[in-house]
């Protein structure tokens, strides 16, 4: 049984249904201006339907779940057909002058009803367990190589004129690349990846010097929300390359976080030059988040580009899920 | 060994503190058996321009990728010294580059830098061909950031968003911009090529930037009247030929 509380279900049963009305309009109709009315008269009985639909099934989504599946979508069946009945007879005045007999209604409710439980089942099942980890494992997010090789350079420079200063520096590596090759699959706290990136912006430091500056706003940052771990560290990958290494003259990395109405948002600001050539990393790098995003959140979670006059922003916001103890 | 060959003197180049002084401390492990010298570091191609002009070098030790100007864009500008010198390129990782040094027969550096392969790198130098400007424009994937013009033995660099316009004459092209003009031994429809749309063509011989165009007027000339364009920053107005007024339509809206 689907999730009826999840945003994106109910968002899914509402499009598909008014997709299934415009269906029925068009096959009733030859002109537009018919198809109009015919819509109008449709959405009438279609929308309220449809409003209490959704609300009784989120108010019972938890009683749904209990059951054994044929008996919750007999249960979901029922709902529908109580509410057409309830609606057919208190709602007359929303019917069109000569209603159809309520059977023609049950009938109509009972085929609809049916085709989205399919259409969940289906869904649910491309996103099993078992996909939805495949394809977040094969989304594994990869470090450049390019950050790789110029920090070990880095690091070697250190070893002979400032051999604390190259330890650190190491430790932040090996700490780095454990995140990185571990298992990445189920979400983690917000706190260890902001350690995370701090580690990496440290790195970058180490390179880039007085050229790389980073602004942190996280007071208000919900520490226990839990994200996809490396949610942020490749973006932030990607201001550098993007944003700091293509300027003589310092640049501002700025990362903004915190909790609002039971989401988090993360704001990341880099500079940006028009002019800059390729840009094809970036856009694989958000690709590869926005879809782990979807695979955790599904429509819960967004994630916005803005190119603005001499910054790029990137936000995201996702649902503040609490993290256990554990 | 007793007549000893005169040591190498050695440019650094890269936009990175801690590359250079691993650079740095890698040419000093080298010095111990190849007789070379470092004639300093510089963080930027502009600032190895100037070195280079005080210093002649025998070797630049090049990275490829740094701001502003990159280092196939500086090895470019360096082939217009008196007595180029040999360029050996330094990446830490760059798939196409790579690709392309196999390809042009350039010499170039993996970074981490090791001590063997840049006393190797270093012992080819006396032997090695002079760079071809043929195979770094393959090597070049942006736009160059700046022209370069050789004037009284030194180089001048003009940055692209200084060009007012570009008119070709005979061999030369002549490069304008508010403060002045330079000469540059390029081929217009190959700066054309490589700039695209920062440019537009007004006359068969003359390319204007976008950006400094005023407006279009009508001009008499000879008696005929004709259009002209008028341009940001310099008095000067250039004639806009019959075949190129389609141009204008773009300006008028």
């Amino acid at each position: 049984m689907p999730n009826f509380r999840n945003l994106g279900i109910a968002l899914r049963i509402v499009v598909i249904v008014n997709v299934m009305a415009l269906a029925a309009a068009i096959v009733q109709t030859s002109d537009l201006r018919q198809l109009w009315n015919v819509l109008l008269e449709l959405s009438a009985v279609v929308q309220p339907l449809l409003i209490l639909s959704v609300v009784a099934l989120v108010a019972l989504n938890d009683l749904l779940k209990r059951l054994p599946y044929y008996l919750g979508v007999l249960a979901v069946l029922a709902i529908e057909l109580v509410l057409t009945t309830l609606l057919y007879t208190f709602g007359q005045p929303l019917l069109a002058d000569k209603p159809a007999p309520l059977m023609r209604y049950w009938a109509l409710v009972a085929l609809a009803t049916g085709a989205l439980l399919v259409y969940f089942d289906l869904r649910g099942r491309a996103l099993s367990p078992a996909f939805t980890e495949a394809r977040l494992q094969a989304l594994q997010a990869r470090i450049r190589p390019h950050f790789l090789f110029n920090s070990i350079n880095a690091v070697l420079s250190l070893i002979r004129q400032n051999p604390k200063r190259a330890e650190a520096a190491l430790e932040d590596m090996a700490d780095l690349f454990r995140v990185l090759m571990a298992d990445n699959r189920s979400l983690s706290p917000l706190a260890r990846e902001v350690d995370l990136c701090r580690q990496y912006l440290e790195l970058e430091q180490l390179r880039l010097g007085e050229r790389l500056q980073i602004e942190w706003h996280i007071d208000k940052m919900p520490a226990d929300a839990l994200v996809p771990p490396l949610v942020l560290q490749p973006l932030l990958e990607n201001a550098v390359y993007h944003g700091i290494e293509p300027r003589v003259e310092p640049g501002v990395v700025s990362i903004d976080i915190y909790g609002a109405r039971g989401q988090v948002h993360a704001v990341l600001r880099n500079p940006y030059r028009h002019d800059g050539g390729h840009h094809a990393g970036n856009k694989m790098a958000l690709a590869n988040i926005r879809e782990r995003l979807q695979l955790h959140f599904d429509a819960e979670a967004t994630l916005d580009t803005r190119v603005g006059d001499d910054t790029y922003q990137v936000h995201i916001a996702m649902p503040y899920v609490k993290g256990g103890d554990s | 060994m007793s007549d000893a060959p005169k040591p190498l003197c050695v440019l650094i180049v890269d936009d990175e503190a801690p590359a250079r002084s691993r650079m740095h401390d890698v040419l000093a492990d080298c010095a111990q058996e190849f007789p070379l010298e470092i004639a300093g570091e510089a963080a930027s191609g502009r600032a190895a321009l100037e070195l280079l002009e005080r210093v002649p070098c025998d070797v630049v030790l090049l990275d490829v990728r740094m701001p502003e100007m990159d280092g196939i864009e500086l090895a470019q500008h360096l082939l217009k010294l008196d007595r180029p010198p040999a360029v050996i390129f330094a990446t830490a990782y760059d798939a196409y580059a790579l690709k392309a040094f196999e390809v042009n027969a350039v010499d170039y550096l993996l970074k981490p830098i090791r001590a063997a392969r840049l006393k190797e790198a270093l012992a080819r130098v006396r032997t090695a061909r002079p760079l071809r400007p043929e195979a770094l424009r393959e090597l070049q994937r942006a736009p160059r950031a700046h022209l370069s013009a050789q004037e009284r033995g030194k180089i001048e660099l003009i940055p692209i968003g200084d060009i007012v316009y570009l008119k070709a004459e005979l061999k030369y092209v002549t490069v304008r911009t508010a403060r002045g003009e330079h000469l540059i031994e390029e081929s217009l429809s190959r700066l054309e090529e490589e700039y695209g749309e920062r440019f537009v063509r007004v006359h068969r011989n003359c390319l204007v930037a976008r950006g400094a165009i005023r407006g279009f007027e009508r001009a008499a000339e000879n008696g005929e009247a004709r259009w002209v364009v008028v341009l940001n920053g310099i008095e000067e107005k250039l004639p806009v030929s019959r075949r190129q007024q389609h141009v204008m339509r773009e300006f008028f809206r």
